[in-house]
């Protein structure tokens, strides 16, 4: 293999020097079922090859033999730290191909679940880069503070991590009695622990020394990689899904998109950062402003279920980017094809590779936690 | 607040959280409860579950298998079998509770599974020891480690089952009627059937569980019907028909249905209408075109000869069957027209006159001959048939009225239901009463209460009927819609009234004298009436009409042969061929079993089977 961006002659150093480290699953500092391949020199990073395959399930595949509504607990699977985007753009693709109208109570919903799904993934990602900094109480705090949603979760659809409640034509229950109220709670819980996690994490010098200037890119860059969500708004983008091609209920909502300019490592920590505080305000409106009426039109039987021929991609906002599915169907009750946009691919295989490269050994874990990558969606 | 003025000593702030006792803390021991919802292990209620397996098929995982139970006796609209759940491969996605018809399965709040041995994630079919026993304990004994040992938690639903987000579609596509300015002064058929596209909706809400093949007489393939004509091949529908009864126009309009009875969706919602949705099919491939639709006419045509009595569904389906195999057949027909009770017995506005025809005339393109007008015993009999035939099939019914015999009904103002019915279909004179009371309540009742009202909105534009029944509202034998539909039609219905005496003044019907009937049936089951004298009521009439059964009438067989039949009680035994212990003479029918149409037509196809292998084994 070659050198590529190593800048060092090879009088001093030269291959011989060159360590192969392998930075596996097993690894302390891997969060998830991931592997990269590190060649190292010294402390320096000369090369990073992305390992993916661990977590293959052949979903893509999968989905083909299985009926449409038989898919659909398991689509979540797709990303465990965020399920219900994936619930979302599989019921979003079955409906757009069946013609399934969805009513507007269900959309609010479902925007609930979304904002929740979206502050419970970024509570674990701080959980992860707060861990990989060495910030313990911000990492216990972020997971403790999560358990109040993965309550409301259970509350609302029997399961604390796989939520299987975005379905075609709706959700799959009504909000259950007392559910504004504990989502309430949680929500006030997070809101007043913010300026904690501010003062403890965000505004501390060590955590700005650690992560401003590393693993830098500009908007041009990300753009060519393909990166979208938290790491392109990092950039400066105001490049939002949720805004720019609404879906559920976000038109009628007001929020505002968080940016930072500077595409590094700390840029990316405060843009997820101030997303919590804008999905707290999103969760509050539309708890608010809920419809009446039914949530969930109801499908045909799902034995006798055939979905008119046709193609379509359908894109959301993740908690990681834009998650989009495409989605084939011929006409009989199984889709002819799916395909998963998970937002981690792109960050995980092409950026991860890209921004290692000269950087030190002991950033690598946290430059990964900084792109918020996750494993399953790598794999599918 | 994020600020760009960053310092090491702003975590300082978070010392206050030292003086705060941690949760762990401050509720050591409190156990926190799992939510209403919780999707835990499953739950089955044995005594609704109906063994569908509509949970195992739309499992994604493949993880629950329907296991035969012993001890469980099945029953129509029950199969002998319940879920097992492989802990190993559940995903506790709840789809099997979301699909289960009679909502018996639902996800307990129990998350605990902790076992040695690898069976026991085998749960939970009752009695074996491989898997975990369901045993239920209260709250305060239960523990990890009772849930170990397959114990649950009782009372302690999770997640169950909503009819609203079911994904069984609980609602029938509603079937038009006739307007009922039309029908009440008429013979017009009332039920309008399916349109094609409310066909194909319907057909599409059928699980495909078979719960309904089990419990139909004939068996028919309804499951594999309801599929092709979902998929809109009515041809292959009408296929399937022929499997196993020949009479599909009649059986979609007047069948009893107990197919409908058995569906599972039936058990909370309303279920398939599986009898509309033959009868659409049977509509849909006219005349013409079912001689191409069945294939290959019958097969090589063999030698020995079988002679039917009786052109009722019974002996159609029984020539049909033969002629399949390529016995050919000849029915005798006292009356003028084949189609017996059906012809003559049901009325013109359930059962027109052209889907019998077109049933029939099928059965005779096939190569049945059908010699009407020639009645057994009279024109020919037993012993001449014995003679020419290799075989003989004995379907003649139940065609004669029973009287209640009260004082009275000698009258000449008094009549048999049966007969009356036939007269109206011959199209004879049929004077009609200006009050009339009919005595019985089963359809029969109702289907002569029907006609005379249309007769008398002919004739008086009026309708003044009264049926009364010994049976109390709950149990009376005639079926709901058909009570309700008399109702509707201006038709009084008095429950349990029994006849006392018909008062006869100068020669005219002047009323029937009633008193009240306490209790039909006896401790064992038996018909065993027992009447209040005092409870006395008098219908004003000028014409009574008795519809309480009918009976055999099996003069034509003759002494020394009626000498060498085993009788079961007063039925002629039979084997389960339908062959009596004269070995070339098979009956069956309603002589055997009913009374109704589809027990006949399956009577015919098994006695077809076997009055074929009798003349196979005699060649």
């Amino acid at each position: 293999m070659e050198v590529v961006t190593h800048t060092s002659n090879e009088e001093q150093t030269g291959p011989a020097r060159e360590l192969e480290l392998y930075f596996g699953p097993q690894h302390v500092g891997m969060v998830g079922n991931f592997g990269i391949i590190l060649t190292v020199e010294g402390d320096t990073v000369v090369r990073a090859r992305s390992n993916p395959g661990y977590l293959h399930r052949g979903f893509e595949k999968l989905m083909e033999c299985r009926t449409y509504i038989q898919n659909f607990p398991l689509v979540c699977r797709l990303n465990v730290m965020d399920p219900d985007p994936k619930e979302m753009i599989y019921a979003m693709a079955v409906e757009d191909l069946a013609g399934l109208a969805v009513p507007p109570r269900a959309h609010y919903i479902r925007t609930i679940v979304l904002e929740m799904s979206r502050i419970a993934s970024h509570l674990f990602w701080l959980w992860g880069f707060g861990n990989m900094l060495g910030f313990d109480t911000i990492a216990q705090w972020a997971m403790g503070d999560r358990e109040y949603f993965l309550d409301s979760f259970e509350m609302l659809c029997g399961g604390r991590v796989y939520h299987t409640y975005i379905w075609p034509g709706g959700v799959r229950r009504d909000l259950p009695e007392g559910f504004a109220e504990k989502l309430h709670h949680a929500l006030g819980n997070l809101e007043r622990m913010l300026p904690d996690y501010d003062d403890v994490f965000f505004n501390n010098r060590i955590f700005a020394d650690r992560t401003r200037g590393i693993a830098s890119f500009t908007r041009g860059q990300a753009v060519s990689m393909g990166l979208t969500g938290t790491n392109l708004r990092a950039t400066g983008a105001k490049i939002d899904v949720r805004r720019d091609e609404p879906y559920a209920a976000y038109a009628d909502l007001d929020f505002e998109i968080p940016t930072m300019d500077d595409g590094d490592s700390y840029s990316r920590a405060v843009v997820i950062r101030l997303e919590m505080a804008q999905s707290i305000a999103i969760i509050r409106q539309a708890l608010e402003r809920m419809p009446d009426g039914p949530a969930w039109a109801k499908t045909p039987n799902p034995f006798k279920w055939l979905v008119p021929p046709g193609e379509t991609y359908v894109k959301i906002e993740s908690a990681r980017g834009e998650a989009g599915m495409y989605l084939v169907s011929d006409g009989s009750d199984k889709p002819r094809r799916a395909f998963v946009r998970g937002p981690s691919y792109p960050t995980a295989i092409l950026t991860l590779e890209k921004l290692l490269e000269g950087t030190s050994l002991s950033d690598v874990g946290h430059i990964m936690l900084s792109l918020n990558i996750a494993a399953p969606e790598v794999d599918r | 607040m994020i600020t760009e003025k960053k310092s090491i000593f702003r975590p300082f702030t978070a010392l206050k959280y030292l003086f705060r006792k941690p949760h762990t803390f401050r509720f050591p021991f409190e156990q926190k409860p799992t939510a209403e919802r919780c999707r835990g292990l499953h739950v089955n209620d044995r005594e609704s579950c109906t063994g569908c397996g509509n949970c195992a098929d739309i499992c994604p995982n493949q993880a629950i298998t329907m296991v035969e139970q012993p001890d469980v006796q099945a029953q129509p609209g029950k199969k002998n079998e319940l879920p097992q759940v492989d802990y190993g491969r559940c995903c506790f996605c709840g789809l099997c509770v979301d699909i289960c018809p009679p909502g018996s399965l639902s996800m307990a709040k129990d998350f605990i599974h902790i076992a040695p041995s690898p069976e026991s994630f085998l749960a939970y079919v009752p009695d074996t020891e491989a898997s975990g026993n369901e045993d239920f304990v209260p709250a305060a004994e239960y523990s990890i480690m009772k849930a170990s040992l397959a114990h649950r938690l009782a009372d302690n639903a999770g997640f169950t089952s909503e009819m609203d987000y079911s994904l069984v579609d609980f609602e029938r596509v509603p079937m038009k009627t006739a307007p009922a300015e039309e029908t009440r002064s008429s013979f017009v058929e009332i039920v309008k059937g399916f349109s094609e596209e409310e066909a194909r909706r319907e057909a599409s809400r059928c699980l495909e569980c078979g719960l309904c093949e089990d419990a139909c007489p004939a068996n028919m393939g309804i499951s594999d019907y309801i599929r092709a004509i979902w998929k809109g091949d009515d041809a292959a529908a009408v296929r399937v028909f022929y499997e196993k009864n020949p009479l599909p126009s009649i059986c979609g309009r007047i069948c009893t249905h107990k197919c409908e009875e058995a569906c599972g969706i039936g058990r909370r919602g309303q279920p398939v209408a599986i009898r509309w949705l033959k009868r659409f099919a049977a509509d849909r491939v006219p005349a013409e075109a079912l001689k191409q639709v069945l294939g290959a006419g019958p097969a090589q045509p063999r030698q020995k000869k079988v002679a039917i009595v009786g052109a009722g569904p019974a002996g159609l389906s029984c020539a049909y069957y033969l002629a399949v195999a390529g016995h050919p057949s000849t029915i005798l027909e006292a009356l003028p027209k084949p189609g017996g009770t059906m012809r003559y017995g049901i009325p013109e506005y359930r059962l027109p006159y052209r889907a019998l025809d077109k049933d029939i005339s099928y059965i005779q393109s096939v190569g049945v001959e059908i010699r009407c007008n020639t009645r057994v015993g009279v024109n020919i009999t037993l012993d001449e048939l014995h003679r020419d035939f290799d075989a003989l099939f004995l379907a003649t019914g139940f065609h004669v009225g029973r009287s209640t015999k009260v004082e009275g009904t000698d009258h000449d103002r008094v009549f048999q239901a049966i007969e009356l019915l036939g007269d109206i279909t011959e199209g004879k004179e049929v004077t009609v009463g200006k009050k009339i009371v009919v005595i019985g309540g089963g359809d029969v009742a109702m289907d002569i209460a029907r006609s005379m009202a249309r007769l008398q909105m002919k004739s008086y534009a009026n309708v003044d009927i009264t049926c009364c029944c010994l049976e109390s509202e709950d149990i009376m034998p005639a079926t709901r819609e058909e009570i309700d539909e008399a109702r509707e039609e201006g038709i009084a219905i008095c429950t349990s009234r029994g006849p006392d005496r018909i008062e006869i003044d100068s020669g005219e019907i002047k009323g029937l004298h009633t008193v009240e009937c306490t209790r039909v049936f006896d401790e064992q089951g038996r018909f065993n009436p027992k009447f209040n004298r005092e409870d006395r009521r008098f219908f004003e009439c000028d014409m009574v009409i008795e519809a309480i059964g009918q009976a055999p009438d099996l003069s034509y067989i003759s002494k020394h042969l009626d000498e060498k039949l085993e009788k079961d009680g007063r039925r002629i035994k039979i084997s389960e061929h339908f062959q009596s212990s004269v070995p070339w003479l098979f009956v069956g029918g309603d002589l055997i079993e009913g009374p109704d149409v589809v027990h006949a037509v399956a009577n015919g196809y098994t006695a077809a089977k076997g009055i074929a292998s009798f003349l196979e084994n005699n060649s």
